[in-house]
Order: C-alpha cells, then structure tokens, then sequence
C-alpha cells in the first residue's frame, strides 16, 4: 500500500501537521519507504489469535465515587496561553455556530 | 394540500445522551457538579495534562449498567473503551473516551406507548455504551475569541441509540418520554433536557410508503425539549418531502433546528473531513464485570413503570389515563400509592393526585417532593370526605389551608369551622327550628307535598352555615312526610 | 545527616558543570540548586528521626519526560517549552517518600522518539565513552548522566528499548520492568501500551533497589498491576545469587544472526560462557516471530503516539502560535512550529494506519503479530526457560548523524522492541568492549519475574567483574 501526496495532505490536515508544499515529495517518500517495511505483516498468518484478545488483561480496576481530585499547584486558567474570567480563551472557529 | 405523509413515510432513529448521577467525573475524581465558576472542577486528568491518565469511576458503571437493564439490554461482560479522536478546544485530550465496536450493552427494547394507539409499539435499541462528555464552549461572550469552561469535561455519560423504528414525529417523542420515564425511575440521571442532562440528536429520513430501502437521513441537532423535537422532525420531514416530490436528491448533513423560526436549517459544511480514527484506548483495560455483579444490581432495580401500571391497575383499578398521570413519575407514584393506601379508594386518591395537587404543583412550580400536604395528610382529608365530614367544595378550602399552613385536615376543618355536621341531634334541633320559622311549608310538606323538600333542606343548610350533611337531613326529613 | 546535604549539593553542581550543559556532552537540561538541596534537607531531617529510608540521599536524574514539580518537563520538545508540570509522577512520589533526591532533568529524544538523542530540541547529547558518538536514546541523557558520573542512578523510560539500548552503548546497566510494575502516572505517554519508567544504574543492585522502590499498584494508574513486589535486594541476597545452579538460559537463534558484528557476537559467547561457568544450564531456543518485531512496533507506537501527541494542542498549556486568524491556523501553527520532524513523521505514519480503511490492515494486524511474538516468549518460558540472554543491540554506539534513514534508525531497537511487545521485563548490563565502546548483553524473564532477572544479571555482573568494561 502506498500514500499518494494527496493522502499525505488529507492525513496532515486530520493530525492538524500544516506541511510546506515543498516538504510534501520528501514525506510522502519517507512514509511509502517506512510503509513498505510494514507490508511484511500482511503475509503473516494470525488465524491462530484473535486481535480482540492481543491485548491479555484481567479487567481493570476502578475507583469509588468519591470528590478527590488529583491536587495541582496551580489552576487551569494560570497555565493556559490565554484566559479572562476563569475562562480559557482560544481564537474562535471560523464556523462556530454550528458546533 | 393533503399531507405529506400520505405520499411519504417518515423514518426516525434517535441518539440519546444522558449524564450519569455520579459524585465525581467518569475518570477522575473532580466533582461532576455543575454551576462551580468555569474551569474550577478541573485536575491533570481532564485537563488532559501531559502524563495523567484516566481511571473509571465504579457507580458509573454501576448506574451504566442499571440503565441498560432498565431498558432490557442485554448486558456485555467484556466491553471496550476506544479513543475517539478528533480536535476540538473543548476537548482536552484530543480525544473522547467512549466505547466503539464493543460496547456496554446491546439488543434493548423499548414499549412505547403512542398516544392514539392502543397497543404499546415496540422499539428496538441498538446498543448502549458509556462515554464522557466534552467541556463547554461560550462563543459570544468575548470578541473573536471563544471561552473554554472544561468542568463538565470528564462527566460520565451514556449513549442510547435506537434503530430506525420510529414512523412519525410523534412516536419519537413518545419513545423519548418513555425512555426518560425509565431512566427516572431507574434512578440513574436527573434526565432534563433544560439542564443538559439529557440531550438529543435525531436522525431522520423520508420514502415513499411501501418502499422498503431507506431515504438518505439528515442529522437535526440543537433541539432542547421534547416538543421542539417533534416539531424539528416534522419540519425536517416535509423539507425531505418537498424535495423529493420535486425530484431533488436529500443531502446527508446536519441540520440545526431554529427554534425561534420553528424550522431547521443545513449547518454551515466544515471544510476537513470526519475519520475518528477509533482504536481501544490502551489506558484502559477491558472492563470485565462478573455475572453475579450484574445479577445484583438487575435484582435491585427498582419497579419500573410498565411494572407499576400493572400493579395499580390490578390493585387500585385505575384506568389508562389515569396510570398515565400518576405513573408520569417516581416520585409521584410514590405519592399517588402512598395515598391510595392510607386512604383506600385508588381511584378516589388518583383523582385528588391528578386534579388538586397535580394543579397546585403546576401553580407553585413545586416538586412532588418538596410538596406540604404529605400522602397520609391527603389520605386523612380523603377520608373525612368519605366518611361525610366535609362536603366536597369544603375539602377543597380545607385543602388550600393545609397547602399554606401545613396544619392536618380535621385541624384546618374545624379551625375553617367547615367540617360537615352529620349528628341526628343537631340536624334535628336545625329541622324544628326550620319548621317553627316556615311553618306553612311545614304543614304542605308534612301533608305530602314532597317538591317542599328542597325549600327544607335548603333553609336547614342555610341555618347550619353550609355544614350540615345534605344527604342526612334529606334522610331525616324523610320521616316528617306521610 | 550533614553528608545526605553534602552529596545533593556535590552532585547538583556537577550536573550544573558546563562540561554537561547545552556546550559540552549536553546531558543535563535543567536543574534546580535550590530546590535539591531543600529536598535533601528534609530527607536528612527524615533520617535523623531513624525513618526507614532504602535511598536516602541517593541523587538520581531523571529524564525530561517525566514529570516533576520543581524542574520544568518538556519531553524535549518546543511544544512544551518551558512547561512544568503542576502534579508530581507516582514513580517521583515514590523515590522521594525513599529518600532520594532529584538534582537533574536529562536530554532525551524528542518525546522519546529515536534512538540516539539527535532528535531533542536541545541539539544531542554526546556519549561520554566517545563525545563523537551517540549515546543511544532515546533515554539518552539518563544513561549518559550515569555514564558520566554525574548520578549513579537515573530514570529513563523505554517504548521499544530507549533505556537498554542508550544503557548498552554508554557501558550502564539499563533496566525495563514488566510492563504494569512501574506506574505511568506521570510519565508524558509515547505508546502508552508499551510504555514503562526504566532505569540507569551504576551497578545491577542500584538498579534492582530504584526499580522496587517505585514499583506496585497505583490507584492513578488503570494499567498498573497489584502484584506483589520483592523485598528490596539486601547483601545477603547477592551470595545467594553468587551460583547459577539449576537456572536455565536460553539463547534465542533469532537475536545471533549471521550479520551480527563478530565482536559483540563474541562478547556474548563470553558472557555465556560465563553463566554456564556459574552453573547454568544454556539452551537453544526459538522465537520464531522476532523479525516481525520492528514492523508491528512501528505500526503501534506511531498510532498511539498520533492520539496521544493531540493533546499538545496549545489550549490549555505550553506555548501557543501567535498572531493568528482563528483557530484551524493555531492549531497547525502550533502543532507544525512545536513539533520536530521525527515526531511529525510518527504523528502522520500513526493517523494513516488508524485511520479509515487501513485500520484492520496495519493496526489489527499489527496487533495480531504482536500477540503471536507474545507467544513466542510464553512458550519458551512454558519450557522450562527462567531467562534468555542476547545482545542489547546489534552494534556498539554509532557516530553522531551517521544514521539519516529513518527505517535504518528503527533497525537499531531490533533486539529490544520485543520485551515491549510482549510486556515482560529486561535488562541490559555491560558484558565488555569493542574498540573501547561498550557491548551491553540482555537478559529478559518472565512476566513480573524481575528478582530473577536481576539475580541472574548480578550472578553475570560479578563473574564479568572489570572484564564488563574492558
């Protein structure tokens, strides 16, 4: 399976990666020569274990339903960029009302 | 123009969020609580911090899995929490947390009962899975930028999404009251549209009748009652209609209803392309619940109310309007049996609970809970009715009282002095005082002149101030007339 | 305790010597004088009131992607530059609560990604062996700090072998428990299914105490495991140890193939020697998947990596770009300024394979393979196996920039990426030299079987005695 430069782009976009038009041919070279690596994989045989089950677990532990937050030294707005308010603040979405 | 629904034929799946009643988030131990000043119940975890990691909340699972068999799922002992992954500010980690291809339950039904129809219509559920819900987004208090509060981000939610079972706009809001009816009564949410603890997402389609393939669907979002969702898919469904009809094809996209407008519009289309990107979240192992663990909390579900409307049926014999009324919630239920039982006429109770009190409630905008007449005061005020102590139109007064005084029935009777005279010799000395002052209808009635009844009757009750038992002195008269 | 002040203070000012900075071997990115030495004073406090302190005084370092509250953690990455971390890690709390003290912040791989420290937005560390050369990663300001003498013992943390292979090419004793030993709480995620809080030690002993003291169940950690941890390693244990007699190694054919440098190949056949000298019974094995290793290890890290790296997002923390239009640019100005090549390669290899349509075909699969490797070890073990030996890495430390294919750079955790997949412990300790540059030997065991794995590698360790460094 290869990438075309296109794929790259549309992956880029959904990883939020903004790549220069002149790093595009490079990339794209690096991920078909990584990706060819992993073609391997295809002719194995994993009939024998089920993927659901690769992951071996006995069930994870949870906790009670108690109010006992992981204590910071400091608050959520004193360690964003940008906040007013107590609010975080951040440049709007072009298309917000519809979120 | 005839309706569309002549032509057409409506088709409604329904996707339900409803947040989980739990103390602390689904995966930290920040309080779940709302109205704290924004970004205050916040911690590593959902503030998605470099090297925090999530753990599960227990009574989530627990209420989870409650709700599931609530609503007849079937429970999955194994199931799965998958990263579902997409960039939002709201959303910390960059990622939600939810369940994916293997989720908390599956295969649930719901008896919906549509309003017109007799028989309840079954609904099927397709699955039922935990997931925790995004932060807030303000996008009008400040200029050009958006407000992030992320104190709801981490709240534990579930996901209900039904097939696409429902025919009309009303069966989808009778899917939802009932859907809410049972989470209620499960006690597993405060399920309010208003407060966004419950919220709804509609997905719905139109084809003509008989034709067996589906229409491509839209998504109508933004909808916060459940009238407003059934106005929303009507409207949606004659846009369909409409454009169908003109040999225009339906777009798949999402649609925002306006309620202002009474119509729904296309969301302004987002340039970047969806792909969630779905993997098990490997923080977390498989959720793994014991058969016995389920077995629990499936005994210790409280009775439903499918499950209450056969029991008052069968015990008070109430009708279907009014199990309607007094099933409408738990609390109520409670209210209503408490009642019912104290005093022992069910419907006599039902009546009380669904014209005075359930008016009083809407009046003061009060809860059932919080309501002064509590179920044996009623009960006691019931009685005396019956027992002929109070006239129906003094109850009434009597009732009032009690709602501002708090004070028991025979209390607020004979304080309000209305309590209903029914002693032989009271009326009596009443009726010969009545015949001394009205002595020519006397002799007419005692000849046999019984239309003079009412003259009598009428002057007693004048004379008792309205509290003499009308039925007693009829009876007593009885005996002067030859 | 005067000398439990005096040591921290000696060891911060090495660690602040310029020979280590950003201008010399560039092991050390940030420190905290004061803080060490306020920390120190309260273990001696501690001390004096005759607590039970299994490190007291102890200087460790620790690598810049772990989190501490008094030294910035910025996974050596712009995205977090000048981040510290308001919450402290369960593996810090733990040292600590023993007595140990923090005096460094070490160089590492661009959120640990690469294996020779050359990605760090720090520029590279140099290997103290030979400055020419790398000193692996991509731990590998950890097992350089150790290296060096600036610590004896220093945290790392491996994905795919970033604690054993910079352990290997720096000549230290480098140790990854089973994954769930270690609570990640705290540790910034890479592969989160592959992750662990490793170790860089001096000795194998140094090594088996740090990795005890910080091991057991963690309530802020869902993937910790409550097994019981060993007492801690007393001298007495090491006599005990002295013999190999009963224990059986195996010797994987997979992990010696022809191409392997002869030099390491016979460093090995010494070190083997050497266990069977001891008593040992040597056995050849099997673990017929191993090639299939580097593949599936590229497949999962990258895709975990690509939801793990989308919280660095400029929202809520660390630096944001300025002077854009909305919030689509700052994202991608954010992400594409603070974010190095090698990471972005990961980040845009980890979407594609999870993303629609190619899913089952990389990462099912990919799981798939790695539950057949995990196999491979299981039936080994099953056989009568209590731990196999190989080299840490085909080749001693290579020069600065001589490797620039990136799948050529992947190559170099061959040997290591399989404890990863398969969850169980290893551990890499020097077994002699090659041209003055050292040759680390791998011992891995069974599933939380660490205190054999470290009995067998100090039984290894004293029989090699100088001859590990020569």
């Amino acid at each position: 399976m290869a990438v075309s430069e296109n794929d790259v782009r549309k992956i880029a976009d959904l990883a939020r990666l903004s790549l220069a038009d002149g790093d595009l041919p490079t990339i794209t070279a690096q991920m078909n020569s990584i990706l060819a690596h992993m073609d391997v994989l295809t002719r194995v045989d994993t009939s024998s274990v089920d993927a659901a089950h690769a992951q071996m677990s006995d069930g994870m532990p949870v906790r009670d339903d108690t109010v006992a937050p992981i204590p910071m030294n400091t608050t959520a707005p004193m360690l964003a960029p940008d906040s007013r308010d107590g609010f975080i603040l951040v440049p709007r979405l072009a298309s917000h009302e519809d979120l | 123009m005839t309706s569309w629904s002549d032509k057409y034929e409506m088709v409604v799946g329904l996707e339900v969020h409803v947040q989980l009643k739990t103390r602390s988030k689904a995966f930290c131990g920040c309080s779940a609580d709302f109205g704290a000043p924004p970004n205050v119940n916040t911690c590593p975890v959902c503030l998605g911090l470099p090297g925090a990691l999530p753990v599960l909340n227990s009574e989530a699972v627990r209420l989870a899995v409650r709700a599931a068999l609530a609503l007849g799922f079937t429970v999955n002992l194994t199931s799965v929490f998958a990263r579902k992954n997409y960039f939002y500010p709201d959303l910390p980690k960059g990622y939600q947390i939810s369940q994916y291809d293997q989720p908390l339950a599956v295969n649930g039904k719901l008896h919906v009962r549509v309003p017109g129809e007799s028989q309840p219509r079954p609904i099927a559920i397709t699955r039922l899975h935990m997931e925790e819900d995004a932060g807030k987004s303000v996008h009008d208090r400040y200029p050009r930028m958006s407000a992030i509060d992320l104190n709801r981000a981490g709240v534990p939610l579930i996901e209900i999404v039904s097939e696409p079972d429902m025919r009309s706009a009303v069966e989808a809001g009778a899917y939802l009251r009932t859907l809410k009816q049972i989470l209620e009564y499960a006690g597993v949410s405060d399920v309010s549209m208003e407060e966004g603890s419950l919220r709804v997402d509609a997905n719905v389609s139109a084809r003509l009748h008989g034709v067996a393939e589906l229409g491509t669907k839209t998504e109508v979002k933004n909808v916060n009652s459940f009238s407003a969702v059934e106005r929303s898919l009507q409207s949606e469904f004659e846009r369909q209609c409409a454009m169908l009809d003109r040999g225009e094809t339906v777009l798949q996209q999402t649609m925002i209803w306006d309620a202002a407008r009474g119509s729904v519009r296309p969301a302004r289309s987002k340039e970047e392309s969806h792909d969630y990107r779905y993997f098990p979240d490997p923080d977390l192992p498989p959720l793994i619940l014991r058969a016995d663990f389920v077995r629990k909390i499936e005994k210790g579900l409280p009775e439903l109310p499918q499950q209450l409307r056969d029991r008052f049926r069968s015990h008070f014999g109430l009708a279907d309007s009014e199990l309607d009324a007094v099933t409408a919630d738990p609390k109520l239920a409670a209210y209503f049996e408490g009642t019912a039982r104290a005093h022992g006429d069910g419907k006599h109770a039902a009546k009380w609970v669904m014209g005075e009190v359930a008016a009083s409630l809407n009046e003061s905008a009060t809860k059932i809970e919080d309501f002064p007449v509590r179920a044996p005061e009623l009960a006691a005020l019931l009685d005396m009715i019956r027992d002929g102590k109070l006239s129906h139109t003094a109850a009434k007064s009597v009732f009032a009282t009690m709602l501002t005084t708090g004070k028991p029935a025979a209390v607020v009777a004979s304080e309000l002095s209305v309590t209903q005279v029914g002693d032989d010799s009271q009326l009596q000395q009443w009726i010969e005082e009545v015949f001394a002052e009205l002595p020519q209808e006397t002799a007419r009635f005692r000849a046999g002149e019984k239309k003079l009844t009412g003259v009598l009757v009428g002057a007693v009750m004048k004379k008792s101030g309205g509290r003499a038992d009308p039925r007693k002195v009829n009876a007593l008269l009885g005996k002067y007339s030859s | 305790m005067r000398n439990i002040i005096d040591a921290t203070t000696e060891s911060v000012d090495r660690a602040r010597d310029p020979r280590f900075g950003a201008a010399g071997l560039n092991i050390v990115v940030a420190t905290n004088r004061e803080a060490s030495i306020a920390a120190a004073e309260k273990v001696a406090s501690a001390y004096g009131r005759g607590e039970s302190l299994p490190l007291a005084g102890v200087s460790i370092a620790v690598k810049d992607n772990i989190a501490t509250l008094d030294m910035p953690t910025t996974c050596a990455s712009r995205i977090l530059a000048g981040y510290t971390s308001p919450y402290e890690a369960t593996a810090i709390t733990r040292l600590r609560a023993s007595g140990a003290v923090v005096v460094a912040k070490t160089n590492m791989d661009e959120f640990a990604m690469g294996s020779s420290t050359e990605t760090s937005a720090y520029g590279p560390t140099r290997n103290p062996i030979d400055p020419e050369r790398a000193p692996g990663g991509s731990s590998g300001g950890s097992a350089a700090a150790v290296a060096a003498g600036i610590v004896n013992v220093a945290l790392g943390s491996e994905t795919g072998g970033s604690v054993r292979q910079p352990a290997a090419f720096c000549g230290v004793v480098g140790v990854k428990p089973t994954y769930g030993r270690v609570s990640r709480f705290g540790l910034v995620a890479f592969g989160s299914s592959l992750d662990q809080i490793g170790v860089c030690a001096r000795t194998v002993r140094e090594a088996a105490l740090a990795t005890y003291v910080m091991s057991g169940a963690d309530p802020y950690d869902a993937t910790s495991a409550d097994v019981p941890v060993p007492p801690l390693p007393t001298d007495a244990d090491a006599k005990s140890v002295a013999s190999l007699n009963g224990v059986t190694v195996g010797i994987p054919s997979e992990y010696f193939p022809a191409s392997l440098d002869a030099e390491v190949r016979a460093r090995c056949d010494s070190a083997i020697a050497a266990m069977r000298a001891l008593g040992a019974t040597i056995v050849d094995v099997s673990l017929p998947h191993t090639s299939l290793a580097i593949p599936v290890y590229y497949i999962i890290a990258p895709a975990e990596a690509s939801s793990n790296l989308a919280r660095f997002d400029g929202v809520r923390y660390g630096p944001r770009a300025a002077e854009v239009a909305d919030l689509r640019s700052m994202y991608d100005a954010t992400r594409s300024n603070g974010f190095g090549a090698e990471v972005k390669r990961r980040i845009l290899i980890g979407t594609y394979v999870l993303s629609h349509g190619y899913y089952d075909a990389y990462y099912r699969k990919a799981q798939s393979v790695r539950a057949l490797i995990a196999r491979d070890f299981a039936t080994v073990f099953a056989s009568g196996v209590d731990v196999l030996f190989t080299p840490t890495t085909p080749t001693p430390a290579f020069r600065l920039g001589a490797v620039t294919d990136p799948y050529e750079m992947y190559m170099s955790d061959i040997f290591t990426v399989t404890a990863n997949l398969a969850g169980i412990p290893a551990i890499s300790l020097p077994i002699g030299r090659v041209d003055g540059l050292p040759v680390g030997g791998q011992l891995l065991a069974r599933h939380f079987d660490e205190s054999r794995m470290f009995g067998v590698a100090e039984a290894l360790e004293t029989a090699l005695g100088a001859g590990a460094h020569e």
